[in-house]
């Protein structure tokens, strides 16, 4: 099939803290990610975006084995990812990489690049020392970079250098999959252009799948094809990304289309102060962004919405009760 | 707040039981038989069998740490053979003569200390800092016990100013003044190397609190340049400094065994060392654990105050 | 984002650029104290190390006859003590003793304490639990007692002593490092290596312990000092060292029995020890002064309440512009390190009305937050230095004021609003507490009245429940709430001016929108001007009637906000918009800006942007460009513009 899924993941569930203590007592716990299901089709790319606490760092941790879900499954490729990456992570980390927020975190201060790009070489790929040389200057390359920088520190480099030292890394070993999180948002703007060219390129040369979260949703509209919105630990609307952004279904969409500042627009929203997350140790029954909604109802506090299709089309779903209209 | 405090009180109780442990496994840890140990080799025969009984010797190790413990919460911590009188007896006297000298030292390390790091610190790299840092590099590195004898050297012996020796006067003492006199030499001495130790740490913090946002906030504010220091970063510095004056207060307690050893202070310090090298370890034993257990609620204090400080620790 | 620091007027790093060992030598040496103590510390090893080939009499042998000798004696030097044998022999052979066991003590202590620290850092979870309820366990002890009850099960001994000693020093090693472990195995990297395949044991002992290391070293230098205390106080009370075999701490011992007698016998060793302490302390600190990056960096430096002002000429009689509450004039602010002047801010006009609204746009490193810090005096000296210009409030310099008109100005006739309301509250005191703080420090008024002032200035910025909000401590707000609390403090007072730098950019969208829109409507309400930091366009849009455009210290191009981004001149100007994506046009081909900003201590003659501009041409590059008036209300720094008609898009 064309379109089959690289990656599903099914019913995902991560619950943080939670359990009873040493007195029977319950622990309170968080619902980080609750009930995402989601695809990801070979070749294209998948957009998250959502803001601080919607849980789509935890999501992207546990695509990449990092994490493991308290229920539900995640599939790649037909292989069941979460026993995988439990049994054996280097099977995995040759398939699905990532790419990390924090470019100077990410590189061990004390590490010459050389070595920090011949782990996954060495680990997951077993390459002699000929072979690592040469692909090391293929990355080197690929990332637009010149080999002499193999043999400097990492405090030596620029946030944008340091940020392709990581999708070289991430690149090492020929993944299929790079889960790519918030890559450009420690960047500074004129950087974040470089970086998110070189991500573009690469994406055609070597014919990969990207999973890319971001708060920005001007930059996640650049590069995805279709875009899940996160809100609270849910998946309240995804859709392909022309149609989620030109038509957004789910109330918060909507307003995070109209809070994004844009050149030579005027803000249209009030200085109300009601921007608060639900409490996450005693989350509402309903519709988490209920307290917020101007299309709320009783019904949105008493039951969750489920993410279906809006108006027959069944790409575009969205979790609501009262959708807005297509425009 | 009080539930915070009851919690940690609970949470203090399992580290007593965790003392008492490992007190007792330290005696049990004595190579060759534990009575003759205990009562010294000249022991009669009779006397070791009697006590092999009385501790329960011939049973299993956990069912002599119950029989052990069981006796500890009735206050009997056996007797002292160099001194035929109960344990706890003679280790509460001695106990309270150290409560007197190392609570002493430990409120003048920790007033000359936070004094002296918020002096340094405010003035850095003035000579006052540079003097400050000096003196208290000397602090932390001078042999307490030696200190100890070149004071009583200089004001005891050569000057006169001071008793050399002792709590009280033998002959017509006991006053709190007497008292103060006797015990302004040995606080002095245990107290130098805990107000280095804290000078410096109040130096460092106070250093570092005075670079956060929340400062340049204050001063953005328009409030003075005093009670920034003062008010503002005084206080963020305490909560660093408080745990390390807890610790400190482990260094003082046990400082004192030398303290108490050049001016032959009554305390638990110079009975432990007795006790040591003439093998009573009975008189050990009750001696550490209540020391320890005195140092375990010291630091809940401390731990305490810290949280009062901190809304952020509760 | 681009502003990830939040330390406001951050001054740009001297990047370290070789971090080889013998750098790190240099820089010891530098430290007299530490040089000195080096020297004393290899003289006494050395000595101690030679005393087999010296030519000094056997330190154990009696000779009643020669009992309690003075210094100097002929034939005993440092004099005999009560058995008659040499002290010098015995300094030397006891100096031997207490450094071997002192620093065996230090070795064994390290190794297993970093060792468990290590592991609990790394594995977390229940083992982390395991071992430090463990290292709790026998940190309930006061330190000496615990050594004290050892030597009681084992025996006096020297032998005995130093296991006592390394022991109870586990716990301190173990701490330390667990808490560095910990934050390591937390960071990015570590689980980038996990990701290139590496095991739990490579990741441990390849990625986290060598940045571990200098943590155990300082440790290391920092304890051994008092390892040789400890063990010589353990035989200083006869638990350590047995006869005839001597370390310093015994011969101490020995000495105090005689000391009315024979002070010299206990003082000279003594006096050893201290030497010995205080030479490994000198050095150990300036072992850690070197190591510790928050040093390196001047994070340990007391910043002044006020940046100082050190103006080349004093500027004459400047009338202010008329409409500008706040002119500022040839702004030049300077960062010193060592040697180098690094010119964050080169020559800075801002201007700000009534009611209005100027941004500053800039990336990170260009000096837009130095120069809206250094109007109030709010960049940290050291090493900052307002080195030229003149900042006019309502035609008083605020460059040439004093301090406590300063401090009265702060607060009141121009406030602040920072980044991240996280760390720009203090987290010890609550909301109210603050917002009263600020209040009374402009007025005195009972604090019954500025409860009430501040439950208004709450309800101004649309906080619900503001009695209630009083009683909380900053962290128990959410970001937004925070920001809220911010601006509330702002107007504490009756300002004319808020200084905004970046204050939406650590707030989520949908918050940043809502933030925004209360600032343009608070300016509008009570006839504030702002001066807006920021680096992104969109929030320029949302807020600015002007913009001004920052390039390495010096504004490229200034404007209204409409124009500018509708038709920019500068090329920069142009790049730094074409580079970002915009909402609604997924298509538009982001255009990167090649290259990096110049480092401030190092600016060409000529313009700075024409390393990376496609137009520059030689003229750029030749002399300094000034700012140009380029149609009504705006100016360009560039002689070949963009011009109109070319267009833009």
């Amino acid at each position: 099939m064309a379109d089959a899924a690289l990656l599903s993941i099914e019913k995902a569930e991560r619950v943080f803290g939670g359990g009873r203590n040493l007195f029977g007592r319950a622990r309170p716990a968080v619902h980080a990610v609750q009930d995402v299901s989601i695809e990801v089709r070979r070749g294209e790319t998948l957009g998250i975006v959502g803001e601080s606490g919607c849980g789509k760092s935890t999501l992207a941790r546990m695509i990449v084995g990092l994490d493991a879900p308290t229920a539900g499954r995640i599939v790649f490729d037909g292989r069941d990812l979460v026993a995988e990456a439990g049994r054996d992570l280097r099977r995995l980390s040759r398939e699905v990489q990532y790419v990390f927020q924090d470019p100077v975190a990410s590189l061990n201060p004390r590490k010459t690049i050389r070595t920090i790009l011949e782990a996954p070489l060495i680990h997951l790929l077993g390459l002699d020392k000929q072979a690592r040389a040469a692909r090391l200057s293929e990355l080197m390359d690929a990332v637009n970079l010149a080999p002499e920088f193999l043999d400097r520190y990492p405090h030596e480099f620029s946030g944008g250098q340091a940020q392709r030292i990581g999708i070289a890394r991430a690149l090492a070993a020929d993944p299929k999959l790079i889960v790519l999180d918030e890559p450009v948002s420690a960047l500074d703007v004129s950087v974040q252009a470089q970086v998110l060219n070189i991500l573009d390129g690469l994406k055609h040369k070597f014919g990969l799948t990207y999973v890319f979260i971001s708060h920005d949703l001007s930059v996640v509209e650049s590069v995805s094809d279709r875009v899940a919105v996160m809100y609270f630990g849910r998946i309240v609307e995804v859709g392909p990304g022309r149609s989620v952004f030109r038509h957004p279904r789910h109330p918060y969409t909507h307003l995070l289309l109209q809070s994004a500042p844009a050149p030579g627009r005027r803000s249209l929203v009030s200085d109300d102060a009601t921007a608060e997350l639900p409490d996450p140790y005693n989350p509402p029954p309903g519709c988490a962004f209920h307290a917020r909604c101007p299309r709320g109802t009783d019904l949105c506090n008493a039951r969750l919405p489920r993410l279906e299709a809006v108006s027959g089309d069944e790409s575009h779903q969205a979790a609501c009760f009262h959708p807005h209209e297509r425009r | 707040m009080s539930a915070y405090i009851a919690k940690r009180l609970l949470a203090a109780i399992p580290v007593l039981f965790g003392l008492t442990i490992i007190v007792f496994l330290i005696m049990a840890m004595i190579p060759g038989d534990p009575a003759t140990a205990i009562l010294g080799s000249y022991a009669t025969p009779e006397n070791v069998e009697k006590l092999n009984r009385d501790l329960g010797l011939d049973k299993p190790l956990f069912q002599q740490y119950f029989i052990w413990l069981t006796n500890l919460f009735h206050g009997d911590l056996g007797r002292s053979y160099t001194l035929n009188r109960p344990v706890l007896d003679e280790v509460l006297e001695r106990f309270s003569a150290t409560l007197i000298l190392a609570g002493t030292a430990l409120v003048l390390c920790s007033v000359l200390g936070l004094v002296a790091g918020v002096v340094s610190a405010v003035r850095q790299f003035s000579w006052v800092d540079k003097t400050i840092t000096l003196v208290v590099l000397i602090g932390i590195s001078v042999p307490s016990f030696w200190l100890g004898l070149l004071l009583i050297l200089v004001f005891a012996v050569d000057l006169g100013w001071f008793p050399a020796s002792g709590m009280y006067a033998i002959y017509g003492g006991g006053g709190p003044l007497d008292l103060l006199h006797h015990l302004f030499l040995p606080a002095l001495t245990l107290a130098v190397v805990a107000t280095g130790v804290i000078a410096r740490l109040t130096r460092t913090a106070m250093l570092e609190v005075l670079r956060q946002d929340y400062i340049r906030t204050a001063r953005a504010k328009g409030v003075t340049e005093n009670r920034v220091i003062y008010r503002h970063a005084f206080k963020a510095a305490l909560v660093t400094v408080i745990p390390v004056i807890g610790i400190q207060a482990g260094f003082v307690l046990g400082g004192a065994v030398y303290i108490e050893t050049v001016f032959q202070w009554p305390g638990i310090g110079s009975m432990l060392v007795k006790a040591i090298s003439t093998r009573d370890l009975l008189l050990v034993q009750g001696g550490v654990l209540v020391v320890a257990a005195a140092y375990v609620l010291f630091n809940l204090a401390a731990d305490v105050l810290q949280t009062v400080l901190d809304p952020r620790l509760r | 984002m681009a502003e990830a620091n939040t330390a406001t007027g951050n001054p740009p790093r001297p990047v370290n650029r070789s971090s080889g060992r013998p750098d790190n030598l240099r820089l010891l040496l530098n430290n007299k104290l530490a040089t000195a103590g080096l020297a004393i510390f290899a003289l006494i090893v050395l000595t101690a190390l030679a005393a087999p080939l010296l030519p000094l009499p056997d330190p154990d042998v009696t000779a009643p006859a020669d009992r309690l000798f003075r210094p100097l004696s002929e034939g005993h030097l440092l004099g005999t003590d009560a058995l008659g044998r040499d002290i010098l022999s015995r300094l030397i052979w006891g100096t031997r003793v207490s450094l071997a066991v002192g620093i065996s003590a230090t070795l064994i202590a390290a190794f297993f304490g970093s060792l468990i620290g290590l592991v609990a850092g790394y594995a977390g979870g229940r083992v982390d639990t395991f071992l430090m309820r463990g290292i709790d366990m026998v940190m309930a002890f006061p330190y000496i007692l615990l050594a004290l009850a050892i030597v009681a099960v084992l025996g006096p001994g020297l032998l005995n002593a130093l296991y006592a000693i390394a022991v109870v020093n586990i716990p301190f090693f173990a701490r330390n490092i667990r808490g560095i472990a910990l934050g390591l195995s937390r960071r990015e990297f570590v689980d980038a290596a996990r990701l290139s395949g590496e095991s739990n044991a490579q990741i441990l002992f390849i990625e986290v312990l060598p940045n571990v290391l200098p943590v155990i070293i300082i440790t290391m230098s920092t304890t051994v000092g008092w390892m040789i205390l400890e063990t010589a106080g353990l035989s200083f009370l006869g638990l350590g060292a047995q006869p005839p075999q001597a370390d310093l701490g015994s011969m101490l011992g020995d000495g105090r029995k005689i000391l009315f007698t024979a002070p010299h016998v206990s003082i000279i060793p003594g006096l050893m020890i201290f030497a010995l302490v205080m030479s490994i302390n000198l050095l150990g600190d300036g072992v850690r002064d070197v190591l510790d990056p928050r040093l390196k960096s001047g994070a340990l430096t007391r910043p002044l309440a006020r940046t100082a002002v050190i103006r080349d000429i004093a500027p004459g009689d400047i009338e202010p512009s008329p409409g500008a509450v706040l002119d500022v004039r040839g702004l030049k602010t300077e960062f010193r390190f060592g040697g180098e002047v690094f010119k964050a801010v080169g020559g800075v006009d801002m201007r700000v009305g009534r009611g209005e609204c100027l941004g500053i746009v800039g990336e990170s490193g260009s000096g837009k937050t130095v120069a809206a810090m250094s109007i109030m005096g709010l960049v940290p000296t050291p090493p900052g230095r307002i080195a030229g210009g003149v900042a006019l409030l309502e035609g008083e310099d605020l460059f040439a004021v004093s301090d406590e008109r300063i401090r009265q100005l702060r607060g009141s006739a121009v406030s602040h609003v920072f980044q991240d309301p996280l760390s720009t509250l203090h987290p010890l005191f609550t909301v109210g507490d603050q917002l009263i703080e600020a209040i009374q420090s402009h007025r005195s008024m009972p604090k019954s009245r500025a409860t009430e002032r501040a439950v208004e200035l709450l309800n101004l910025v649309r906080i619900p429940n503001p009695a209630e909000r009083l009683k909380s401590y900053p962290h128990e707000l959410s970001g937004g709430m925070r920001q809220r609390v911010c601006i509330a403090m702002a107007l504490a007072d009756d300002a004319r001016i808020i200084i905004a730098d970046e204050p939406t950019t650590a707030l989520d969208v949908t918050v940043q929108a809502q933030v925004l829109a209360l600032l343009d409507k608070l300016r509008r309400e009570r006839d504030v001007g702002i001066l807006f930091i920021t680096h992104d366009f969109g929030v320029v849009s949302a807020i600015c009637d002007r913009v001004a455009v920052m390039y390495a210290g010096q504004f490229v191009e200034t404007g209204a906000t409409g124009e500018i981004l509708k038709s920019p001149a500068h090329p920069y100007t142009a790049k730094l918009i074409d580079c970002v994506p915009v909402l609604g046009q997924p298509e538009r081909r982001l255009d990167a800006i090649e290259g990096r900003p110049p480092v401030v201590n190092n600016l060409p003659i000529g313009c700075a942007f024409a390393e990376r501009c496609p137009r520059a041409q030689d003229d750029c590059r030749a002399a300094p460009i000034p700012l140009t008036e380029f149609g009504q209300g705006r100016a360009v720094r560039c002689i070949h513009p963009i011009l109109m008609e070319a267009g833009h898009g």
